[in-house]
């Protein structure tokens, strides 16, 4: 492993990284990435390194491919070209829930609970692979089932708890509000033990004192469960304020990365959100 | 007292509820209060309520329609029938030998279900009902085509038309179209309500596990299901198998309470039967399939002195059944009688509280 560190680290000695990572394995490492549908190119070229416990933000305008870059980090689609490293194994033609099982856990953008059942359930659903009971030990109801179970409780409403969202334990996901469905969706990557959670757009749908809560949750999360954070998000305030590196991309390929300052006046980035100035836009016309 | 949950209370009644009716049945019938027509429904109701159970198991748990239930009823069926008259001499007990013939057809059944769902489970929705639709009647096809036959040779069968010609002595078990016949009718009402309770036992600590709620989450959403590390087709594969195993079991426990069976009566009307119960009774509702099933499987019988009119009457219900239970306005007085109920369970509750 150690060998291996040392192979991937020559890649990211970039300014951003974190102190307490530099040195250390990337939990993420993401090479060359790219994937075609049909003659489209939507992702090429795509690098990143993330360390242990890094909050990295992931911009770019709308349809810039940025969540088939997560569905290609999560094994939903198989790579056309380059490899995904989830802590040093390449998760290559594996299915999605072995990718899960690496250390990787993520929200959607468009909310995915699974409605019919309680908060408490979801996250246990979350824990699923950490509940160490058999099937038998599960239909026969056997003493095993009780500890598992117990214990499985116990460590659903610490995390429940952790996000604020205790007091809603035994209602219906799907008639919570939207916000604190966005939570209980991180509150459930967080419940498979990962080493990264990808964010799809956190903050989509949220009023603005949500939004800062959920900053200071953000950073909470890393701090206490050591985890790396990778999100995409159109709310620049809440990108800027929250990640220490910033990738933008456009057109399925990186424009720029760096810290937020450096994002923020990086010529390419306000070309692609603001287009080019009007002179440039009068000649293309 | 350890405080119970709701899902706790749900399923003690339904224990409760089943054992209730099965004392009150018993009690009727050695008391030689029913008379033997009713008496002749209490086995197939019993079956007919497992296979309820089990079907909703995977439509109203796991979601996925499947339309071959009686395929695997009538695997169950036959297995059981030559399991038991095999057995006849070496196990003379009729009860352990049923029960050794129920649990040979859910095993077979419950394999057969494995092997199906390879293929089959990469399917979903319509293709999956479509699919287990003709997995249904070529079971039946095979069934009504097959003849079983024991001899001083050993066991003999073949499905060429022409039929098996045994050894002097031997004897035929289940005979092409003409079904088996001369079964030993050994199912009793009493193994037919264990084999409920059994079923219970099995669906609803399933449901109340950790593989219950991946099953449950696969059909809430599979896609969210993958991310958190279920591995979605094995899931559905267990929820396949468990549910083929119950109705192998039920067939088996149904075949036994007849003197000859043949396979048309695991046709698809079988399988749309089990499923309007299921469906009726309210999807991932347990204690509904049961009693749908018994209402519904009851009511056709009961109404056999209308003759020709009974099926319409049994539509006409059905679609009354269905306008009731779905109209928004009734589900409203519903809700409002459960919240009246569990307050009252409240208040004593807390009485008891105070008390303490």
């Amino acid at each position: 492993m150690n060998e291996y560190s040392k192979k991937i680290l020559k890649v990211p000695t970039v300014t951003f990284v974190r102190e307490q990572d530099q040195g250390k394995q990337p939990v993420l490492d993401v090479r060359n990435l790219g994937i075609d549908f049909g003659g489209l190119t939507a992702v090429d070229g795509f690098n990143i390194t993330i360390g242990p416990t890094e909050i990295s933000g992931l911009i770019g305008p709308n349809g810039a491919g940025k969540t088939t870059i997560f569905n290609l980090l999560t094994g939903v689609y198989q790579p056309t070209r380059g490899s995904v490293l989830v802590n040093g194994i390449d998760i290559k033609g594996m299915p999605v829930h072995k990718v899960n099982k690496l250390g990787i856990a993520r929200t959607f953008q468009n909310i995915r609970l699974f409605t019919d059942m309680s908060v408490l359930d979801n996250v246990k659903v979350g824990m699923h692979n950490d509940i160490k009971c058999s099937f038998f030990e599960s239909v026969l109801h056997l003493p095993g089932y009780y500890k598992a179970e117990k214990r499985a409780n116990q460590k659903a409403m610490e995390l429940l708890d952790f996000m604020g969202l205790a007091e809603f334990a035994d209602t219906k996901a799907g008639s919570l509000p939207y916000g604190v469905q966005r939570r209980l969706e991180i509150v459930r990557a967080l419940a498979t033990n990962p080493s990264v959670i990808l964010l799809d757009e956190p903050a989509a749908g949220m009023n603005p004192s949500e939004t800062t809560e959920l900053m200071h949750q953000i950073r909470r999360i890393r701090d206490t469960f050591h985890v790396a954070i990778f999100l995409i998000e159109h709310d620049m305030n809440l990108v800027m304020n929250v990640c220490e590196a910033i990738a933008v991309v456009n057109y399925g390929r990186i424009i720029a990365k760096g810290t937020p300052d450096e994002i923020r006046t990086n010529p390419a980035v306000i070309e692609a959100y603001l287009g080019k100035e009007e002179g440039d836009a009068n000649a293309e016309g | 007292m350890k405080k119970l949950n709701r899902n706790q209370v749900k399923n003690a009644s339904t224990y409760i509820l089943v054992t209730a009716a099965f004392l009150i049945l018993q009690v009727l019938s050695t008391q030689g209060k029913l008379n033997s027509t009713t008496k002749g429904f209490l086995v197939p109701a019993c079956a007919y309520i497992v296979l309820a159970v089990s079907l909703n198991l995977l439509v109203g748990i796991c979601g996925e329609l499947s339309l071959g239930h009686a395929g695997f009823m009538g695997i169950g069926a036959f297995t059981g029938i030559v399991v038991t008259s095999l057995l006849a001499e070496a196990v003379p007990n009729g009860v352990l030998r049923l029960v050794m013939g129920m649990v040979a057809g859910g095993v077979l059944a419950g394999v057969v279900g494995f092997l199906i769902g390879i293929p089959v489970l990469r399917l979903r929705g319509d293709y999956l009902a479509i699919v287990t639709l003709a997995f249904g009647e070529i079971m039946k096809n095979v069934f009504g085509n097959l003849y079983l036959g024991v001899d001083e040779n050993g066991l003999h069968a073949t499905i060429k038309s022409e039929g098996l010609t045994l050894a002097e002595g031997g004897k035929m078990i289940i005979s092409g179209p003409r079904g088996a016949t001369g079964i030993t009718k050994l199912s009793t009402f009493a193994v037919g309500f264990v084999l409920i309770l059994l079923t219970l036992f099995v669906v609803q600590n399933l449901i109340n596990s950790k593989e219950g709620r991946a099953i449950k989450a696969v059909r809430d959403n599979r896609i969210a299901a993958e991310s958190v590390g279920i591995n979605v087709t094995a899931f559905r594969m267990k929820a396949f198998v468990v549910s083929a195993f119950l109705a192998g079991m039920a067939g088996a426990l149904y075949a036994m309470n007849y003197g000859s069976i043949t396979a048309s009566k695991f046709n698809f009307n079988t399988s749309i039967n089990i499923l309007v119960f299921v469906v009726l009774g309210g999807m991932g509702n347990i204690l509904g399939s049961i009693i749908s099933a018994t209402v519904l499987y009851i009511l056709p019988e009961a109404m056999r002195g209308l003759q020709d009119y009974r099926m319409i009457l049994y539509a006409v219900v059905l679609i009354l059944v269905m306008l009731f239970t779905w109209s928004p306005k009734m589900k409203d007085i519903i809700s409002v009688v459960t919240d009246k109920v569990r307050g009252v369970f409240r208040k004593n509750e807390k009485e008891a509280a105070s008390h303490e």
